[in-house]
């Protein structure tokens, strides 16, 4: 499977660059990318993907914004430059949830406006979008986005059920259990995230020796 | 605002609040930057300069130039670019003024624009409606505890690097998972 992605990454498709976000370059498990909003808003499922959508709108705008100029932005001045494109991307994404979500605008908190210093953003135009085509380079933002949503909805829907019992706020495990609160403190997000980052490394070294078997 | 009341800011920001372990700001230079604990302090210094004046010039900002002319929107946009310049600033001036420090933490000042605990600072000082005096404490105090924290673990991982960690843990797996340890420790006080 993942050999079959790679192929495809060396042909530079759309599909390529899409699925290299989600698997081989994923933001979260593989770049480690983004630590911050990765550990402090997952402490439910539904957390999570909020985060993830409201990054994933912000990578895509700025991607394709970015991609667009980058003919036009001098070397020199292009950091700041990138810097406040994705800041206006942010604001408007956070006007938006203000309006629209503000439950969700109250449970991410300050990490909204922090998109702006996330790491994967800045990273992402400067790696892919100051370098490549629109197009391309929204679909690299899109298969980031997602990547980046799916690995917090997957730490979100961990956290969420061990440390409270339910996901996306539907009960799972029923009265008879006893909730873990440490999952939802700080320490416990530190906990999940190394070991789902441990268990991703075992299975891609497993995949590796495999291959060298072979 | 008497005296215990500073103190109590005091033990909140650097311990029961701290920004690495309760806020989640500034986790990704904690990681990146903790190798050894001489680099790490560099760039504890380095945050706690920027931190500091980062809230006091955002102050004035906010309510000087913002909330007069009623564009508080624009609060993301023009603190990332306070932050940028007084980063900027500072180089030169250590760069101009203490030639002999610069090669020793000059590198980590580039990195601490997109460092998420400055600019989250500057936006709890807004949102907690803090005075001057308490934001200025706030940027002060809390990067006290970023630099306490990221000297620990420097520590922690120092000896990390000598002993016996399964293949897939090692890196950044065991460094959550020492984080992790830290930050149950700096819970336990937060009963003060």
């Amino acid at each position: 499977m993942v050999i079959q992605k790679e192929k495809n990454m060396s042909k530079k498709n759309l599909k390529g660059i899409f699925l290299n976000g989600i698997l081989d370059e994923n933001p979260t498990f593989r770049l480690v990318l983004g630590t911050c909003p990765t550990l402090a808003v997952t402490t439910s499922a539904s957390n999570g993907v909020g985060m993830g959508i409201a990054a994933t709108i912000v990578l895509m705008g700025s991607n394709l914004v970015i991609s667009s100029l980058r003919n036009f932005i001098p070397k020199k001045v292009r950091i700041p430059s990138f810097i406040v494109i994705i800041c206006m991307f942010v604001t408007i994404v956070q006007m938006l949830l203000k309006a629209y979500l503000p439950d969700l605008n109250d449970a991410l908190g300050v990490f909204i406006p922090l998109i702006v210093v996330n790491c994967i953003i800045l990273a992402r135009a400067e790696a892919f979008a100051s370098k490549n085509a629109p197009l391309a380079s929204l679909t690299d933002g899109l298969g980031m986005g997602l990547g980046f949503t799916l690995s917090l909805t997957l730490m979100g829907t961990i956290r969420e059920l061990i440390g409270a019992g339910t996901i996306f706020g539907v009960t799972i495990l029923g009265a008879s259990y006893d909730p873990m609160k440490l999952v939802t403190v700080p320490a416990g997000g530190f906990l999940t995230y190394g070991l789902l980052l441990g268990i991703i490394n075992a299975i891609t070294n497993k995949k590796k020796n495999k291959k060298g078997d072979k | 605002m008497s005296e215990i009341n500073i103190l109590s800011f005091f033990v909140a920001c650097v311990i029961t609040n701290n920004f690495i372990f309760s806020r989640f700001l500034g986790v990704c230079p904690f990681l990146g930057v903790s190798k050894q604990v001489s680099t790490a302090f560099g760039m504890g210094v380095a945050v706690t300069f920027v931190m500091t004046f980062a809230s006091l010039f955002t102050y004035f900002i906010y309510y000087g130039v913002l909330v007069t002319l009623k564009i508080e929107f624009m609060s993301t946009i023009s603190f990332i670019l306070v932050i940028a310049t007084l980063v900027q600033f500072l180089e030169m001036a250590i760069k101009k003024f203490f030639p002999a420090l610069y090669p020793s933490f000059g590198i980590y000042l580039p990195l601490i624009t997109t460092n998420c605990a400055v600019l989250g600072v500057t936006v709890i000082n807004i949102n907690e409606s803090y005075n001057l005096l308490y934001s200025v404490m706030n940027g002060f105090f809390g990067a006290l505890g970023f630099t306490l924290a990221i000297v620990l673990m420097a520590g922690v991982r120092e000896r990390l690097e000598n002993s016996n960690i399964p293949e897939s843990m090692k890196g950044f797996p065991i460094s959550l998972v020492s984080a992790c340890l830290m930050a149950i420790g700096f819970m336990g006080f937060a009963g003060i």
